[in-house]
């Protein structure tokens, strides 16, 4: 049977979110998908001909702040939660293919 | 075959604001004492935590549509980019996308032959600027000081066919972020950055061909500099039957050529959807016409009103109109003053400037009044002081300061128009160098030179030059035999 969502589109998406995907669990996630994907495909039946596209579902608009600066978090509770850090900067990996 | 290039230019540009884009954390990052010392919950991306729009940026942003001729959208959005790199906290950057605060505007430039032409500017939006990484040599380091800082991405149609009006566009964008405050125009640190999208096509085709994307533009040597480097590569590859790969490039400031980065090619699918966490923003006629009213008299505006107003030509008035600052002062001194606009011209693109280049001093750090500049200039022009004494006094009153009428009595540098005291002066000069005169009458005539620089020698510049020169020709012909 093919699927909405086939297992070259579950490897792209995973690429993209860095995440590391076997070609078993691309074959499940890609049954897994297509079913969520088809479950909202029952969306298109309503007709939306004259409904505006929807940006905000609380019905809000115009939230803004003032510019003003307030007091930031301390930085060694921040670096409490990195996973590594070297003078006061957060460590990460070297990025490959990076210049 | 003749070809020629399709350019279409994005800048961004930081916005001047007090705090970051969507939290109370301070933008100043250029002033953080230390890294990771402006930051917050919001961003640095930790879980549950939600921005608000800084009303301020929004303002600026919409006043930076307006100054490029956009109309701004009553209804615009923010979505996000979704993308995974270390120096974006969240996994995404919040960014305008289907509906930008400003779209479809235009500015003129110049295409480097007096040509004027409309280039559009297809939007305005605004979004968050990223951490800084530091790379080190097997690991690197973030500070996200820089997080979060509002970004304005200003977008062009490729309606640019020269290089020269690439950096005519930039330069003009540059001036107008400048003029209206927004942003310091600041290369050095980063605050305005450029890329290009560029094509190349056979002369009179109106196709577009494959393009390719510079990033990393950090300057505007690098800006022309790129573009040539990329327009004579397509050309190549086309004259050797080649085809044009689209791609990102990074531009090697170093080596001087531009470098594919392909790897991140397929990162290049951003997934953009609206973002759940803001509420769209919704714009009144009546606040589009404030910010309208905000608008101060532009570059464009400026040069036109200086050529009609002073009588200055285009490039002169171009020039007084590049900077705010400077032209402010110009015009400032000319009403102080008594002396002809274009004379004022004249001293401030000359010696003022040549003052400011040689001491690395920019016009926001000149101290000296405008009011004392005119009392100078004033005083050239009544011919109380000759013109080289003027800029003996310019240089004291930078250094110093002070009062231009006391340095000139300090200094004795009144000076002479009596015609009786210089004819005395030219007259021992002829006398004193016969065979010199006999050289210039036998023909040589660029000792005329020479003898001029023998009276401002001995008066020590003070001589009026006409009055000197007019002599000096009359005494010489006295001489022919
Ligand atoms: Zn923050």
């Amino acid at each position: 049977m093919t699927q909405t969502i086939d297992t070259k589109t579950v490897k792209h998406v995973a690429f993209l979110v860095r995440l590391g995907i076997s070609e078993e669990e691309a074959q499940t996630f890609s049954g897994q998908f297509s079913s969520i994907i088809d479950y909202f495909n029952m969306l298109n039946e309503v007709d939306t001909e004259n409904v505006p596209p929807a940006s905000d579902i609380a019905n809000a608009e115009n939230v803004l702040r003032e510019d003003v600066v307030k007091p930031s978090m301390s930085r060694e509770e921040f670096l409490k939660n990195a996973p590594n850090s070297e003078r006061g900067y957060v460590k990460v990996p070297t990025v490959l293919g990076d210049e | 075959m003749k070809y020629e290039p399709v350019i279409g230019l994005e800048i961004h540009g930081e916005l001047l604001t007090n705090s970051k884009m969507f939290c109370s954390c301070s933008a100043d990052y250029g002033s953080a004492p230390e890294p990771n010392s402006n930051i917050c919950p919001v961003c640095t991306g930790l879980p549950g935590a939600m921005p608000v729009v800084n009303k301020k940026a929004t303002e600026l942003a919409a006043l930076v549509g307006l100054a490029l001729n956009c109309s701004i959208n009553k209804h615009n959005t923010f979505a996000r980019k979704n993308y995974y790199y270390p120096d974006l906290p969240k996994g995404y950057q919040i960014s305008q996308y289907e509906l930008p605060i400003a779209e479809k505007g235009f500015l003129e430039v110049n295409d480097g032959s007096e040509n004027q032409l409309n280039v559009r500017v297809r939007r305005v939006h605004i979004e968050e600027d990223t951490a800084k990484l530091a790379h080190e040599k097997n690991y690197a380091l973030v500070d996200f000081n820089r997080a979060g800082v509002p970004l304005l991405e200003i977008v062009s149609e490729p309606d640019i066919r020269t290089v020269e009006a690439a950096l005519d566009y930039a330069t003009k964008v540059r001036a107008i972020l400048r003029y209206l405050g927004v942003n310091s125009g600041d290369m050095e640190k980063g605050v305005l950055r450029f890329e290009a999208n560029i094509s190349v096509r056979p002369v009179g085709s109106d196709e577009f061909r494959t393009r390719t994307e510079i990033k990393n533009l950090n300057s505007f040597r690098a800006l022309v500099r790129a573009s040539q480097y990329e327009i004579e590569r397509q050309i190549k590859i086309y004259e050797e039957g080649g085809t044009v790969v689209q791609e990102t490039l990074g531009w090697d400031d170093a080596r001087e050529v531009t470098t594919s980065q392909r790897s991140k090619e397929e990162a290049h699918d951003y997934r953009y959807f609206p973002e759940p966490d803001l509420p769209p923003l919704q714009l009144s006629d009546a606040w589009i016409e404030s910010i309208r009213s905000q608008l101060p008299e532009l570059p464009e505006a400026k040069t036109a009103r200086f050529i009609s107003d002073f009588g200055l030509t285009p490039s002169e008035a171009r020039f007084l109109t590049s900077e705010r600052t400077l032209a402010d002062y110009f015009e400032n001194v000319v009403a102080k003053s008594k002396s002809p606009a274009k004379t004022i011209h004249s001293w401030i693109a000359g010696e003022f400037m040549r003052y400011l280049n040689d001491s690395g001093l920019s016009i926001d750090d000149v101290t000296l009044a405008p009011e004392t500049l005119a009392k100078l200039i004033d005083m050239v022009t009544d011919k109380t002081i000759g013109a080289s004494a003027g800029k003996t006094v310019l240089t004291e009153l930078f250094k110093n300061g002070g009062d231009p009428a006391q340095i000139v009595k300090e200094k004795n540098l009144l000076q002479m128009t009596d015609v009786n005291a210089i004819q005395e002066i030219v007259t021992k000069i002829l006398n004193d160098n016969p065979k010199e005169v006999d050289e210039y009458n036998a023909g040589k005539e660029t000792l005329f030179q020479w003898f001029m620089g023998q009276v401002a020698r001995t008066t020590k510049g003070k001589a009026d030059p006409n009055v000197a020169k007019e002599l000096m020709v009359k005494g010489l012909e006295e001489r022919k035999k």
